[in-house]
């Protein structure tokens, strides 16, 4: 999914001698034994885990003693559970916010870094520092930043509407900070993502267009952006799937404050399980959390033409 | 503004090149002369975003350095004394213990992802057996898990192996869900290596483990370091396994004792500052060396 820039067009095979093509060499082959490893470690601390899920959401489990079986308990209160209703929302809010952030930003950051110029190399080392630091670090940093007593937002606030400075106290404005410091952690590495994508658009394309007499805007719109559908579904899915990861930021920056303005699903399975030890209804939590995350990549890329890979090379 | 102007001689208006370069679509002068004239809008939008990135970065290396009465006296106020006690601060802390402990789980995880993911990306690749290929499909599903959805049971998994508080706890979980990734992108590589290399190898009467040794690896050196380098830094700046499987001191790592030392100390941001600056300072350096392959790492993109 994300290799497919490295890898050369499958149907160059046809041209190969047909000996070589259908993958006939006199070298001896590997066994299976060479894959059993990998595969037996991915499904024992992988896999198994997610089927786990799913059968302790059928079960009551404090983290003491065995895990006994409850039937659809979990699953009730799961419905009927204000905090879940509400961080569900919030949930879903901030993933859109933070798409709709990111996006534009790194695309247009990608694109510019697409180009091969000596400067735009040494601004890229810095548009890429925040891809070092964990979101712990992160969070920290910002925490400080948007601190209302002595950090850059107690000078800052009042130009936005937050005369005391304390943005992050604030229940709207906890979401932005969120968003704002999401942006900065993951932007980089989108951007990253639409640089090698720009990078594979054939240059004939924009050759092409300077004939028509095409402007700067219209090749982004017409050439540019349409090569880069694929970088822009597999980056959306990357996002949205990657919206359960914000969950260390939100504990280290807000802790799901003020109230339960920042609680989303993920930091609410974890404070229900890890700090009220209801282990057996934070993998409701989970469960939700692993079908809604799969479903929804499998619909973007069954919905936006992600299989027809290749259609972006038609007619070259 | 030097960055956008720089590029105006090749421009619209630079003296036209003799006719037989210009004549050739994939001559590199037309296309510059078609898509990268000065680009002001977005030379003011990247700008900005610059300054986004740059100065929270630049902020947090003035308040480590500084006193805490001068960090009181306003976010902007330049430091009037460089001071180091910060330092000595976080290493009181402990952070020597935390950066060791992150220091063995970072080398466990790499050790044992390629260990794992190399044979298998060349079973997956040549094997002809019909469970490597089952196996890729299994990996490219694993894609879509999310590792935060699966933290119950595995903390109750490691219980159950008597491996909570350990620092192996960590690197299990931390290694199995970064393998798809990194078996796809060594299977992407291996797939280059062509088949008259493995032809020819067989000319020496090599087996299929020595073909492995002999050609496999050293023909994919590339994308070893890229998923060595992408498989270190997840576990360097791992946070979630870490903190549902580890409790005390002694087998917390750095990202774990950041926390910590921001719970403790909350109003000392100077030494805050200067903790997140020594845990980032490794990667910092490895940054310095091989950008090239740790932006390739971090993308996992296979290095374009």
């Amino acid at each position: 999914m994300i290799t497919t820039t490295d890898a050369p067009p499958p149907t160059v095979d046809r041209w190969r001698p047909r000996r070589l093509r259908s993958g006939i060499d006199r070298a001896p082959r590997p066994n299976a034994l060479y894959v059993l490893p990998a595969a037996l470690f991915f499904g024992t601390f992988a896999v198994l885990p997610v089927i786990g899920v799913a059968v302790l959401s059928f079960t009551t489990w404090n983290g003491l003693g065995d895990p006994q079986p409850a039937g659809l308990a979990n699953w009730q209160r799961l419905f009927t559970d204000d905090t879940v209703l509400a961080a569900t929302g919030t949930t879903v809010l901030l993933t859109v916010l933070c798409w709709a952030t990111q996006t534009p930003i790194a695309l247009g950051l990608g694109v510019w870094a697409a180009g091969q110029q000596r400067n735009r190399a040494i601004l890229s080392a810095v548009f890429f520092l925040p891809l070092l630091l964990s979101s712990a670090a992160i969070a920290l940093l910002w925490k400080s930043i948007l601190d209302p007593n002595f950090g850059v937002a107690a000078k800052l606030g009042g130009y936005i509407g937050f005369p005391d400075g304390n943005i992050i106290g604030h229940p709207r404005g906890a979401l932005a900070c969120i968003v704002l410091t999401v942006a900065w952690q993951f932007v980089p590495f989108h951007a990253l993502l639409y640089q090698a994508g720009a990078r594979n658009i054939p240059r004939v394309l924009y050759d092409a267009a300077v004939v028509d007499g095409v402007d700067r805007w219209e090749a982004f719109w017409h050439i540019t952006l349409p090569q880069l559908r694929n970088t822009v579904i597999t980056s959306s899915t990357l996002m949205i799937v990657g919206s359960l990861t914000y969950f260390e930021t939100i504990l280290l920056l807000t802790n799901g404050g003020p109230g339960d303005a920042t609680h989303v699903l993920p930091f609410v399975m974890y404070v229900e399980g890890f700090r009220q030890y209801e282990l057996s209804f934070a993998a409701t939590i989970a469960t939700v959390l692993v079908v809604f995350g799969t479903v929804l990549s499998l619909l973007i890329v069954r919905f936006s033409g992600f299989a027809k890979m290749r259609s972006t090379l038609e007619g070259l | 503004m030097a960055v956008l102007t720089s590029r105006g001689a090749d421009g619209p208006d630079a003296p036209q090149r003799p006719g037989i370069r210009r004549r050739d679509p994939y001559d590199a002068p037309t296309r510059r002369r078609a898509v990268e004239r000065p680009n002001y809008v977005s030379g003011v939008l990247t700008s900005v975003w610059l300054l986004i990135v740059a100065v929270p970065i630049v902020l947090m290396i003035f308040w480590s350095l500084e006193r805490r009465s001068d960090y009181q006296k306003g976010p902007f106020s330049l430091p009037n004394s460089i001071t180091v006690d910060n330092v000595r601060e976080v290493w009181r802390f402990g952070f020597s213990t935390y950066m060791g402990n992150t220091a063995i789980v970072t080398a466990g995880s790499v050790a044992l992802m390629l260990v794992l993911a190399l044979p298998a990306a060349y079973g997956i690749v040549r094997s002809t057996s019909w469970f490597a290929g089952a196996a890729f499909r299994g990996f490219l599903i694993g894609l879509a898990i999310p590792a935060q959805a699966t933290i119950i049971p595995v903390y109750w998994m490691m219980d159950q192996l008597g491996l909570f508080e350990t620092l192996t706890a960590i690197i299990l979980p931390t290694v199995a869900f970064q393998l798809p990734l990194v078996v796809l992108i060594l299977s992407g590589a291996l797939r280059d290596v062509s088949r008259e290399l493995y032809e020819a190898m067989t000319v020496d009467g090599a087996g299929a483990f020595r073909i492995f040794w002999r050609l496999v690896l050293p023909m994919s050196r590339g994308s070893i370091s890229t998923v060595c380098i992408f498989t270190g830094i997840n576990a360097w700046n791992g946070f979630l396994f870490p903190l549902i499987l580890t409790s005390e001191q002694g087998s917390r790592v750095v990202t774990l004792g950041l926390w910590n030392f921001q719970g403790q100390f909350a109003i000392n941001i100077p030494g805050l500052m200067m903790a997140v600056l020594i845990s980032t300072l490794p990667v910092f350096l490895l940054y310095l060396v091989a950008r090239r392959w740790l932006v390739a790492g971090l993308a996992g993109v296979g290095g374009k």
